[in-house]
């Protein structure tokens, strides 16, 4: 075991637990070396590795595109050109089907949502204990590279989906015509408490459902990696079928990090385009 | 301390069960809908795919949350 903890329920959460960067119990500022440093620290705290990893794959996303665009040919596209071309198409094919209204802004956004997440979902597949234990090995106390096994990452992105859909109501319907959406929808105007509930607790689910779904995935497709290298410990015949284990969950993992980034970007279109509905009368 | 296990198998099965059953409906109704409307097929697909991974993201947390309980919580 590569952090030389002795016993299961250690290396679990030794590989659950973040590079926190906050206020230490005796009052300076600095990295939390155990888990019960991180414990303290409470809110006013920042998870160093998630930012660092989310906004890397990010820059990584950016520079790759961004040189397939700069470099782009109307000839027989190159390799690279011709993948890009393929993932954007897919997005614009998708966006079109469901987005009917005219705002530029919003392809982009799900072509970002999607490739962006998908890179993040893709660090699961690193065996998990390269990078932590090279880490360790370097000095740093704990490791966690997949960005989204960390709520705080999926609740930020479907936050920001949320503002942008706020936005575009008030935008679109004026702010009068969103608090009349709130206000006066299922049962008429003089039921308003009543309807305010109802439509809050719709429009808060949104953001909550799309961040914890993503994240509910990716924790617990982190977790079996985790106890699948567990078994690697248990002697050879243990290892061996923790091998075929370890391959057969990744292969199937492959579907589920790019169906959850796809199931995040469409649903991020959907409620954008519910934000364009201007209210018919029912 | 045992019942965490009794609760991580709970969690475990009964989501099993519920996402059993939605999977079955989602995928009879798809065949019906490919029988009656062949040429549909890649759209169908496409939805299909994508209702599948939400109904699948419960039984998985539900998973991932029960093992935790089983190997780092109780073990």
């Amino acid at each position: 075991m590569a952090s030389g903890t002795d016993n299961s329920a250690e290396y679990i959460s030794h590989h659950l637990t973040n590079l926190v960067y906050g206020r230490l119990p005796d009052g300076t500022w600095g990295i939390a070396q155990t888990a019960v440093e991180v414990d303290a620290m409470g809110f006013m705290s920042i998870n160093v590795d998630s930012m660092i990893w989310s906004t890397g794959l990010g820059m990584i996303f950016l520079l790759m595109f961004g040189m397939a665009a700069r470099k782009a040919t109307a000839g027989i596209p190159p390799g690279w050109q011709n993948f890009v071309e393929m993932v954007v198409e897919f997005i614009d094919d998708n966006v079109r089907s469901i987005f009917t209204y005219s705002n530029t802004m919003i392809a982009p956004l799900a072509l970002t949502i999607f490739v962006w997440v998908f890179l993040m979902n893709l660090m699961d597949l690193v065996p998990v204990d390269w990078i932590p234990s090279l880490a360790y090995a370097a000095g740093i106390p704990y490791m966690k590279i997949v960005p989204t096994t960390d709520p705080n990452i999926t609740l930020g992105l479907a936050l920001g989906v949320f503002l942008l859909v706020i936005y575009f109501s008030i935008a679109r319907k004026g702010l009068g015509g969103f608090l009349g959406e709130l206000l006066f929808h299922p049962f008429g105007k003089w039921a308003a408490p009543v309807n305010l509930v109802l439509e809050g607790v719709t429009l808060l689910a949104k953001p909550i459902s799309l961040g914890l779904r993503l994240f509910g995935n990716l924790y617990a497709g982190e977790m079996i990696f985790i106890l699948i290298a567990l078994m690697y410990t248990g002697g050879l015949v243990l290892g061996i079928f923790g091998g075929v284990l370890q391959w057969a969950w990744a292969v199937f993992h492959v579907l589920i990090i790019t169906l959850q980034a796809g199931i995040f970007a469409v649903l991020a279109v959907v409620y954008l385009a519910q934000a364009h509905d201007v209210e018919s009368e029912h | 301390m045992e019942l965490v296990y009794l609760a991580a198998s709970l969690m475990m099965g009964l989501g099993a069960i519920g996402a059993a059953i939605g999977v079955g409906i989602l995928g009879g109704k798809f065949m019906e809908g490919v029988a009656r409307q062949p040429e549909l097929l890649p759209m169908l697909r496409t939805q299909l795919f994508i209702i599948l991974g939400l109904v699948d993201a419960v039984p998985m947390i539900a998973v991932g949350i029960s093992l935790y309980l089983i190997f780092a919580l109780a073990g």
